[in-house]
């Protein structure tokens, strides 16, 4: 079993629209991870079912009962994130800037301050309309996304794949180089970037490549959009040249990401059109680098 | 007043619109534009400045010193981020689990873990004509970007005037970095696109800013392709639509070369001129 | 010596856990007694974060000698398991504990 992640760094490089067409090539040998948990969109193109649900806690939260508290104050001292609030005398605590280390209740002299689980999200797994299985979850809103959310989407994804012996697992990978992606990361035999030839495109794919070269894994890029600015295109082959990344792809501009969207369906279900074809060659280009592997 | 500029998804057009409003706003009032989106900040890249300040941004982590350690495990009991190990006699700890929070070191019976400071990212303040612009920036590797947001935040309330106008670019999505970013704002901009994603993780977002119960409007990107369910949500959700940007490709390709549009494609800065006057309302009403 | 398993149950027939850190069960067969017993890890599902390191502290009071698992800590838990001095045998992930135990007597499993 193989792991492939999609990641971008930037935003709005069309990544999600490429994975879900690489998870409708793939198929039944495929299952599908979104990890990208914060702004999940693979839902909107792949019609999972949401058959399975399962409530999903992380870290915890003070929470201070009034009956016990004898408003000595220490809590307030000790946290370092004014997390505990005082209103005439009445110790609260301010869940958004509560961070669970638990350290007030250990000060706490009258067992006042109890740790209660957080529920950060839901995980899902589904169905999807190719008849194989996406894991995917909703990150509760202002969650600490800590990429245990990620953790799990994706060791759940692979427990399937193991069980029912399935050739790849295609993640969708979160944004950005902090938590969330390290752990979208993790475990991947193959690294696939999208990205765009801007400045910020450029900019953030030397950043998020900075990060997966710590993992040492094998990757390959796709330029969309590439005839947007040939210039920077060329700068982005040369960095791939210079990282031994392979060039899997370069896409032109093309509004048929948006019509297929509107449509729920991927671009490799459109009839006929050129992208349609270009990214069925880098699913195969893709399937065939995992075999040297 | 403070305004940030969010999205629930990114490459929405975020960091276009900061960069060309704060700069647009600057020729009428003093403007500080503070990019807080720092896993991957690109305002810098619009904006040319001279640099006027730079320094490196830390956290707090505890540093063992074994010498009057009495191995009695408490630190890393009270560690709910088991960032404190204890391996027999000896006391592993691992800074980027760390959230800074001091009860192994206040609470060590011995003091052997005194609070040092770790290298997590670094702040640099450029001045370009009347726009002062701050960025911060997480080094790789590092996992958690609220400190470095909220350290960056307590900089500009320090160094700039409350009265001058301060606009935050945010990090997207709906976790823990955005509100950070935004909990503390006058008003907050949503930037979207008109297609399905865009209205997916618009609604996202605000459901985020109900939360936060925050003023809010949107700013509608991309206009043209696309469909009108973005325009229909808003309506009927009753949230002011402020702006509305033509789709085009002028816009896209001067984007990609790092270029502030508002100069030459009017209709764009037309634009701008709506959410001026609109913030002007805002400071009006308030 | 003490040898240790990363288990979704605590029998010798239950299936290995793939996971390090966030497994269910560390179980410990001890081939000097034949003795197998359990240590109860579930907890760790609940941690955001440091699941790795502190599964690693637990099987060091655990006392284990040799850890069996699938795919192997990572990152921080590699660091405290270096600590540790316990060696690392993967590729166990698959099998059951029984079947994982007669892969690792036949030198079938990679050791780390």
């Amino acid at each position: 079993m193989k792991e492939i992640v999609v990641v971008s760094g930037k935003g709005g490089t069309g990544k999600t629209s490429i994975t879900a067409s690489f998870a409708v090539l793939g198929g039944k040998d495929i299952i599908v991870a979104d990890c990208d948990v914060d702004a999940a969109d693979m839902h909107l193109l792949l019609e999972p079912n949401y058959e399975i649900s399962e409530e999903f806690h992380s870290g915890e939260l003070a929470y201070i009962n009034q009956n016990n508290c004898i408003q000595c104050g220490k809590c307030y001292d000790v946290c370092r994130f004014t997390a505990i609030e005082v209103t005439n005398g009445r110790h609260t605590v301010n869940a958004l800037n509560c961070e669970g280390c638990g350290y007030c209740a250990r000060v706490c002299p009258s067992d006042a301050i109890i740790n209660k689980p957080q529920k950060v999200g839901q995980c899902f797994t589904s169905i999807i309309k190719t008849g194989s299985i996406m894991v995917h979850a909703k990150l509760g809103i202002g969650a600490d996304n800590s990429g245990k959310l990620v953790a799990k989407v994706k060791n759940e994804a692979k427990e399937i794949a193991n069980d029912e012996l399935k050739e790849y697992i295609l993640v969708d990978g979160s944004p950005g180089v902090g938590c969330p992606v390290v752990s979208s990361l993790s475990g991947a035999d193959f690294v696939v970037l999208v990205t765009e030839p801007s400045v910020s495109g450029i900019h953030d794919l030397m950043r998020v490549y900075e990060l997966v070269e710590r993992f040492n894994i094998k990757t390959g890029c796709i330029i969309n959009k590439f005839d947007i600015n040939q210039g920077i295109t060329n700068e982005i082959m040369d960095f791939l040249e210079s990282k031994n990344i392979v060039h899997l792809k370069s896409i032109p501009y093309n509004e048929v990401f948006t019509e297929a969207m509107l449509l729920g369906k991927t671009i490799v279900e459109l009839d006929n059109d050129p992208v349609k074809f270009q990214i069925m060659e880098t699913w195969i280009k893709i399937k065939k680098t995992l075999k040297y592997l | 007043m403070k305004i940030a500029i969010a999205s629930g998804k990114g490459g929405t057009g975020k960091t276009t619109l900061a960069t060309n409003l704060a700069t647009y706003l600057s020729e009428f009032s003093k403007v500080v534009l503070c990019d807080i989106d720092v896993e991957e900040p690109n305002s810098g890249l619009f904006i040319e400045g001279n640099l006027e300040y730079r320094e490196a941004v830390y956290k707090m982590i505890p540093n063992w010193n074994e010498d009057e350690c009495s191995f009695c495990g408490n630190c890393h009991k009270v560690c709910n981020f088991h960032a404190v190990i204890r391996i027999g006699t000896d006391i592993m700890i691992f800074p980027e689990l760390c959230h800074s929070c001091y009860a192994c070191s206040e609470l060590c019976p011995t003091e052997s873990l005194p609070m040092v400071k770790k290298r997590i990212g670094e702040l640099v303040h450029y001045k370009s004509n009347g726009l002062d612009f701050v960025e911060s920036r997480l080094d790789i590797g590092e996992e958690q970007a609220v400190p470095l947001i909220s350290q960056t935040i307590n900089f500009i309330k320090n160094n700039f005037d409350d009265n001058m106008i301060q606009l935050f670019d945010s990090p997207p999505g709906t976790s823990c970095p955005v509100i950070e970013a935004t909990k503390d704002v006058d008003f907050v901009i949503l930037v979207t696109e008109p297609t399905p994603f865009g209205l997916n993780d618009l609604r996202l977002a605000v459901e985020t800013m109900k939360m936060l119960h925050k003023n809010y409007g949107v700013v509608l990107n991309r206009y043209g392709i696309g469909n009108d369910d973005v325009i229909r949500y808003c309506e009927a959700e009753n949230i002011p639509l402020i702006a509305l940007i033509n789709n085009s490709r002028d816009i896209a390709l001067a984007y990609s070369a790092g270029k502030l549009i508002f100069q030459e494609l009017p209709e764009f800065k037309k634009q701008l001129m709506n959410i001026r006057s609109y913030i002007i309302e805002i400071l009006m009403d308030n | 010596m003490n040898l240790a398993f990363t288990a979704k149950g605590t029998t010798w027939d239950s299936n290995m856990d793939t996971r390090f850190g966030r497994t269910e069960y560390l179980l410990i067969y001890n081939d000097i007694s034949k003795e197998l017993s359990s240590y109860d890890n579930r907890e760790s599902a609940n941690y955001a974060h440091g699941a790795g390191p502190k599964t690693a502290q637990n099987l060091f009071e655990l006392k284990a000698d040799a850890l069996i698992t699938g795919n192997g800590p990572g990152g921080n838990a590699a660091a405290v398991m270096e600590k540790t001095g316990i060696d690392i045998y993967i590729g166990a992930g698959a099998k059951t504990v029984k079947e994982a135990y007669e892969a690792f007597q036949k030198g079938e499993l990679i050791k780390v």
